[in-house]
């Protein structure tokens, strides 16, 4: 029987295990939203389409499954370019879905009519335009394929009006045929036995690790293995739950707002074992005085990643769980037991270190922003799904609430993108409808995307936003303290809007906090009242962020704030 | 660090937007690509690209890691002159004026170029060879008055046993 490109549409992601879709209609895709009413799909309708790149992007960090979303053409699409750019840096498996105008009119700059396999081919993994109807099936079972196979990524899915309006026959396809693709998942036995031979000689070893290790599912692998071999664990800011945080061997996180012990720790010790982290610029500071006296091991899904920014003595090109499931195999075989006398010195060094510099701040007559995030962890016992904006609340979120597992930290890590946090909460909370989401955010950043507060309301999405309100553009103020002799040129946003009375406008529950007495009761109501809440929480404007380290310096160069 | 002429020879699948994508990767990365030649292969739904860039040594593995992540190439090799057989097409369009007749004749003759258009005054030659050779017939015409020129860019396999 022949159906509609629109239904095929649906009942190709239906067999690929896809039920919810975050979308926004328009003219070209009412064929399809027409499909969807019909449907007992589970959409999402947005208010704004960059809001849901980042939702399908939140429910595919959250959950580690593929996010799907659907808009329509031209701005609906050009507006889900940052959400695909933020996938992008992080490796996140999203599938964005845009209407097209008919196929006859392409190229003709017809109303509504954007390029956007052009616009997006640098920050997709791979693009399709669907130009004939019969292979549209195909089509959305390898876009979910590519999304989601070897180093993830999104990928979008252009498809013209008259392919979704033209009938054919539905047959499911077979597997996915994309031979240029398919990603190495066979770690070389031979690398693997030299990092064996290169832990044991180890004195001072450090492992990092980071978001593969969190996409690659492998935080099980990952804890077996640093139980048996007890090297202490840094973990990058997409790397946060893949060890616990709560670990005596964790060391937090590395990098410009990285904990004093990690960073000393990688500048000193004799092997570093990096799992699933690229070596970001963030991560890294000045190149040539990283980990400059360790031999280092690399093991990532991405060829292209290894060897990009850091020369590696071993390359291991593998999945991060593939790898570590054969070194704990190895371990095991082995009788593997750890050299203790030699590591004796590394350890009392790395304890000495953290008694030197632990993550502090000093309480004052306002509320402290540190001192919220650890409220909140507190509150939520550390098990809540924990979004952020970008910017000074990100940081803290990652300095000082302790994650313990995988999937429930959801930050953008590559490209910054201000905004996300709270559409991503959504779409986390979707997936997980019984847990507790918090978004953490600042006062510019919530704005970016405040219109799903609408969202939220509607369907009755409890995402709890915590604003740490300062009244700036905090990151960039301290930047400005620091680097540009306090000219703070259009950092001072003012603490508008009353968030409690937008809160309120949009139908949400608004509380908010000025002084450090109440902050704590504030957070409990605010955790505890059901559905969307904004706790607007005064913090300190001037604090900053620390300890911090200068672009371009070494990471062992630090400035700790006091 | 020294630069040199780096040769690349792939395999992709033969659809619109390909060859974008492959050329996105060397803008991204501050690469000029030199000359760029495209055509199918045996196979019609696979196309060989080849394509030069003046670049230092890390170029190529910086730039085949990328290009072996995107979905629509199959395969990425530098070749190497040595163990390579090369070979670029050229087409010159040259003005004949009466007084110089005679040297762009011998030229012709010498370099061994085939003469695909005469007019009166007007002809166009096709050469084939290195781009060495090329390089030289183009250096030699140059002062006799070569009007336009065409250049397929190298295109070039490698020797096996």
């Amino acid at each position: 029987m022949k159906i509609k490109g629109a239904e095929i549409l649906l009942r190709a992601l239906s067999d690929e295990g896809v039920d919810t879709i975050f979308g926004y209609p328009g003219g070209v895709v009412l064929d399809i939203f027409d499909e969807i009413y019909k449907s007992k799909f589970k959409h999402i309708l947005v208010r704004h389409e960059q809001g849901a790149a980042h939702a399908a992007d939140g429910y595919a960090r959250a959950s580690g499954k593929v996010g799907v979303c659907l808009v329509t053409s031209g701005p609906g699409a050009t507006n889900t370019v940052t959400g695909i750019a933020t996938a992008y840096m992080d490796s996140i498996p999203i599938v964005v879905f845009t209407g097209q105008v008919a196929t006859p009119l392409l190229g003709s700059d017809a109303f509504q009519e954007a390029d956007i396999t052009g616009i997006t081919r640098p920050c997709t993994k791979h693009n399709f335009i669907v130009r004939k109807v019969e292979d549209l099936a195909r089509t959305v079972k390898e876009a979910l394929y590519i999304a989601r196979s070897g180093r993830p990524g999104p990928v979008l899915v252009d498809i013209p009006k008259d392919v979704s309006q033209a009938m054919t026959e539905y047959h499911e396809s077979g597997p996915p045929k994309a031979p240029a693709h398919d990603p190495i998942y066979v770690p070389d036995v031979t690398a693997l036995n030299e990092a064996l031979r290169m832990i044991k000689q180890a004195k001072k070893p450090v492992v990092m690790v980071g978001g593969g290790v969190i996409l690659g599912k492998a935080s099980q692998e990952l804890r077996e293995f640093i139980e048996k071999v007890q090297i202490p664990v840094t973990h990058t800011l997409m790397g946060i739950g893949a060890f616990p945080g709560t670990d005596p061997l964790s060391l937090g996180m590395p990098g410009m707002h990285g904990t004093y012990y990690a960073n000393m720790a990688l500048t000193q010790c004799d092997l570093l074992i990096n799992i699933g982290a690229r070596f970001d610029d963030r991560v890294t500071g000045k190149l040539d005085e990283f980990a400059k006296n360790a031999k280092i091991i690399h093991i990532d899904i991405d060829a292209a990643s290894i060897n990009k920014n850091v020369i590696v003595d071993l390359p291991i090109v593998s999945d991060c769980k593939s790898a570590l499931q054969q070194l704990n195999k190895m371990l095991l075989q082995n009788h593997f037991t750890i050299p203790e006398k030699d590591r004796k010195a590394w350890t009392q060094q790395i304890d000495e270190w953290k008694e030197y510099a632990p993550l502090s701040y000093c309480a004052g007559e306002k509320i402290k922003p540190q001192c919220v995030i650890e409220t909140i962890y507190k509150l939520t016992k550390g098990d809540a799904i924990i979004a952020t904006e970008v910017g000074q609340n990100q940081m803290w979120a990652a300095q000082f609430y302790k994650f313990n597992h995988p999937n429930t930290f959801l930050s953008s890590g590559g490209l910054g993108t201000m905004g996300y946090g709270f559409p991503a909460a959504i779409g986390a909370q979707i997936a997980f409808p019984d847990k507790t989401v918090v978004d953490i955010a600042g006062d510019g950043s919530i704005q970016m995307n405040i219109q799903e507060l609408a969202t939220a309301v509607v369907y009755n999405i409890p995402v709890k936003i915590c604003i740490l309100n300062n009244g700036f553009l905090g990151m960039v103020r301290q930047w400005q303290e620091i680097f540009y002799e306090r000219r703070y040129s259009h950092t001072n946003i003012s603490q508008i809007p009353d968030f409690v009375k937008l809160a309120e406008a949009y139908g949400a529950v608004g509380l908010r906090a000025t002084k450090p007495e109440e902050m704590e009761a504030i957070l409990e109501k605010g955790l505890n009242t059901p559905g969307p809440v904004i706790m607007d929480i005064h913090v300190e404007p001037e604090e900053g962020v620390y300890p911090m380290v200068r672009p371009g310096s070494p990471i062992s160069d630090m400035d700790l704030g006091r | 660090m020294a630069e040199e002429e780096h040769i690349i020879s792939m395999l992709v699948n033969n659809k619109p937007g390909v060859l974008s994508r492959v050329s996105g990767v060397f803008g991204r990365l501050g690469y000029n690509i030199k000359s760029l030649c495209v055509a199918e292969t045996t196979n019609p739904e696979i196309s060989r690209i080849t394509l030069t860039s003046i670049a230092n040594s890390h170029f190529t593995e910086k730039v085949a890691k990328q290009l072996n992540k995107l979905v629509d190439v199959i395969d990425v090799t530098e070749l190497k002159p040595a163990t390579s057989v090369e070979r670029e097409m050229t087409l010159i369009g040259i003005r004949i004026d009466k007084e110089k007749r005679a040297e762009i004749m011998r030229a012709i003759d010498m370099f061994g170029c085939n003469v695909r258009y005469m007019s009166d005054n007007y002809c166009i030659l096709e050469c084939v060879g290195e781009t060495e050779k090329t390089e030289t017939i183009i250096n030699y015409l140059k002062p006799l008055g070569i009007e336009e020129i065409a250049r397929t860019g190298i295109i070039a396999l490698p020797q096996k046993n």
